[in-house]
């Protein structure tokens, strides 16, 4: 074989399949619109490290107070509604009884309570602990997380407030720092790896360019080859005296083309829209992306060769895909997920690629940091494509 | 300008050889142990119904297809192991048109031709030429999705040419076509063959465009080929010797003239089918003229005069015993190969 021929012809291959593409003007605008809309529905609808806001919450105030004090439970609504006033984060609806926050729950009409216990003020007076009992909704599980740990960080600095009060005034010497100081000794304080803002959006957009460059590829090559197939071009290609690697590599460079230009478009909405910053080398980037690519491809190849039209093989591919988007760590970190997880994930491909990118995106690092993942994604690459050509080979001459 | 692209091994007289090739389906039996051989600058025929495995025989020839059993050269090039070579040789028409929409006429023969090899200029020139040649000259630079089904197949023939194939195979070149866009197609083809003197395979499942076309034409049937000769001798296959059978339509027939044709010594039968036609059995050199002047002699007016000469229809009926376009498309196992749907015929 000659490999100047293979290449020529590849690229011949690759230009012919791009001005196909970039004649096709319905399905030019598709290839635009879906990374626009999958980084904004990302970035809309993901939540965010300040992201509660007008949580609607039941506040049931059954304290009866303790003879003549007034009562403790009204300090403690009063700074309740000044922290949702300012922060925007809860609106506080008045409710009489623990069984009419239950309705209201059921009802949808709120998504939360607070009941403060009949004896909250005599507890507080007579040296107990004060209940408050902090009523969630089950059937949502990540609201009633999030506003378990809002409720409890308001409480909290209440109680932390009440101690400083009491603390004061127990002995003249205490000045109000010092009595912040005795009641918590410690504060800890979140810094990270390097200066700047982070949100949600800074770890997911590497992988989310990684995981669209690898779907386009991914769908984009079984789904180019078998519609040829179908219509009867191939047979015009593998009729003419050229290697079968070069149609391979050919209408592989057009599909990566093609997503590397939806990856452009991602990076370019993250930074624009919501202010990711990106602090390593754009080329190496690229370079990762490209490496994805032909770490994926063997298994596009092989799906293609043994799909017998174009339905089958947009099937197969997107059975594989799914799974790998939720468990390579596009979405959550895999540190998170259940040990055997964890292990299905090292066998994917783009958890390598997503976890490379972020390395270089978020953190700016270098090649000589990245040198597992690239290990790696060659590995893969390599093993792939040395199954793939052999059987495409074969498949094409039925 | 035009000189050959590639040469052959050996100059022997012998284009094509084929011996015991088969082709097996998922347990389906698509080529069943075929044998013949094609001459150079001949014009060779494979005639049957949809699945008689034409079509498999085309693409096993153009090392499209694997054989599963047997051999096939071409130019003395085997199509399995000298693959590469015999795609030099070669060009292919296939039944679905190997055309690009969205690249203009231009741009699809400019692709393909680079994959050939040819350089650029010899392939600028050759592009206008073939254009020229098939009257698409001015729609160069048109999108082929615009093209209507006649020009598009006048494109596919061309594409195949590009390379100047010394063996051209032609898989149901006029499938689909307008009676007059067929004319066009037919004529091409033997024009290529007369001018360039390139050997060509076809398939067909029209007898008329075998009839026209084809030097030998090889009759398939349920994989394989069932008879194989000259159009001529197929159908002397069916009258045994030199019988022609002639219908006359003549507008003032009398029973006079019906029995001073049938006193004719070459007239074997006479039969009356209505007030003006009758069809008359005859054998024997000059039997036309020597019916036409009986019947002049008794001041005839002939109006027409059809030769009912056995066709390759009935040869076909004759042979496989049943007729062409009824079958085939039961026995086909629909999942073993898609290219085996059973596709019907548009008319």
């Amino acid at each position: 074989m000659n490999i100047k021929s293979v290449i020529s012809n590849s690229l011949r291959i690759a230009w012919k399949d791009l001005i196909e593409l970039f004649r096709n003007r319905m399905g030019l605008v598709m290839l635009v619109l879906m990374p626009i809309f999958m980084m904004s529905m990302v970035g809309f609808i993901y939540p965010s490290d300040t992201s509660m806001s007008n949580v609607s919450v039941a506040l049931v105030n059954e304290d009866e107070g303790y003879g003549s004090y007034p009562s403790a439970s009204a300090t403690l609504i009063m700074a309740l509604e000044n922290i949702s006033n300012s922060t925007g984060m809860m609106t506080i609806t008045e409710a009489s009884s623990l069984d009419e926050v239950r309705e209201m729950i059921q009802k949808e009409e709120v998504e939360g309570g607070i009941v403060i216990a009949r004896n909250f003020t005599v507890s507080l007076m007579t040296g107990n602990q004060g209940t408050i009992t902090i009523v969630t909704d089950q059937s949502n599980p990540q609201m009633s997380t999030l506003l378990q740990i809002a409720l409890k960080e308001v409480f909290e600095q209440m109680g932390t407030w009440l101690a400083q009060q009491n603390v004061q005034g127990l002995s003249p010497a205490v000045n109000a720092s010092n009595s912040l100081a005795i009641v918590k000794p410690y504060s800890v304080q979140t810094e990270g790896a390097v200066p700047g803002h982070f949100s949600y959006f800074d770890f997911i957009a590497p992988g989310l360019m990684a995981m669209t460059v690898m779907m386009s590829v991914m769908t984009g090559l079984p789904a180019a080859i078998s519609h040829e197939r179908e219509v009867g071009t191939l047979d015009g290609m593998m009729v003419a005296p050229i290697n079968r690697l070069a149609i391979i590599v050919g209408k592989t460079l057009a599909q990566t083309a093609r997503g590397i230009l939806q990856g452009i478009i991602i990076l370019a909405l993250a930074v624009a829209l919501f202010g990711v910053t990106i602090h390593g080398n754009i080329l190496l980037i690229f370079a990762l992306l490209f490496l994805g690519v032909f770490s994926f491809v063997g298994l596009g190849v092989v799906v293609t060769s043994f799909a017998k039209d174009q339905e089958t093989a947009m099937m197969v591919m997107m059975t594989l895909m799914f799974p790998m988007m939720f468990l390579s760590g596009v979405f959550f970190p895999i540190q998170q997920m259940p040990w055997y997880m964890q292990g299905i994930s090292k066998f994917l491909p783009l958890t390598y690629v997503s976890t490379a990118l972020r390395k270089v995106m978020v953190l700016g690092a270098g090649v000589s940091m990245i040198t597992t993942e690239l290990a790696v994604l060659i590995g893969f690459g390599i093993v792939m494509t040395a199954i793939a050509v052999p059987v495409f080979r074969r498949a094409m001459t039925r | 300008m035009l000189q050959n692209y590639g040469e052959t091994k050996l100059e022997s007289d012998l284009m094509i050889e084929v011996r015991n090739l088969t082709k097996n389906f998922n347990g389906f039996r698509a080529v069943d142990h075929i044998s013949f051989d094609v001459k150079r600058g001949e014009v060779f025929g494979l005639l049957g119904p949809n699945g008689a495995g034409k079509t498999t025989t085309i693409r096993m020839l153009a090392t499209l297809t694997r054989p599963t059993e047997g051999t096939a050269t071409v130019g003395n090039y085997d199509v399995v192991k000298d693959d590469d070579e015999v795609r030099k040789l070669i060009g292919l028409v296939s039944e679905k048109i190997i055309m690009y929409d969205r690249l203009t006429a231009k741009e699809n023969l400019w692709f393909f031709g680079r994959l050939y090899g040819i350089p650029k200029e010899v392939l600028n020139e050759r592009i206008d030429e073939l254009l020229g040649l098939v009257q698409l000259g001015d729609w160069k630079g048109s999108q082929v999705g615009t093209f209507s089904s006649g020009m598009r197949q006048r494109m596919n023939v061309i594409r195949a040419l590009l390379n100047m194939p010394k063996v051209l195979l032609l898989d149901e070149p006029t499938l689909g076509l307008d009676p007059q866009s067929s004319v066009e197609v037919r004529e091409f083809v033997k024009k290529i063959n007369r001018e360039k003197k390139t050997t060509i395979i076809l398939t067909t499942h029209m007898m008329v465009e075998a009839d026209i076309l084809c030097d030998r034409i090889g009759i398939m049937d349920h994989g394989k080929i069932a008879a194989l000769d000259t159009s001529t001798n197929l159908k002397k296959l069916v009258s045994g010797d030199d019988t022609a059978i002639l219908e006359l339509e003549i507008a003032n027939l009398t029973s006079n003239m019906i029995a001073s044709i049938q006193s004719l010594k070459c007239v074997s039968s006479v039969s009356q089918d209505n007030s003006t036609h009758i069809k008359v059995h005859a054998s024997g050199n000059g039997v036309f003229d020597t019916i036409i002047d009986a019947i002049r002699a008794e001041k005839g007016e002939i109006n027409s005069v059809k030769n009912l000469e056995p066709t390759l229809e009935d040869v076909f009926l004759h042979i496989t015993g049943h007729e062409v376009r009824d079958k085939a498309d039961q026995k086909i196992p629909m999942r073993a190969h898609r290219r085996f749907m059973p596709r019907r015929r548009v008319r």
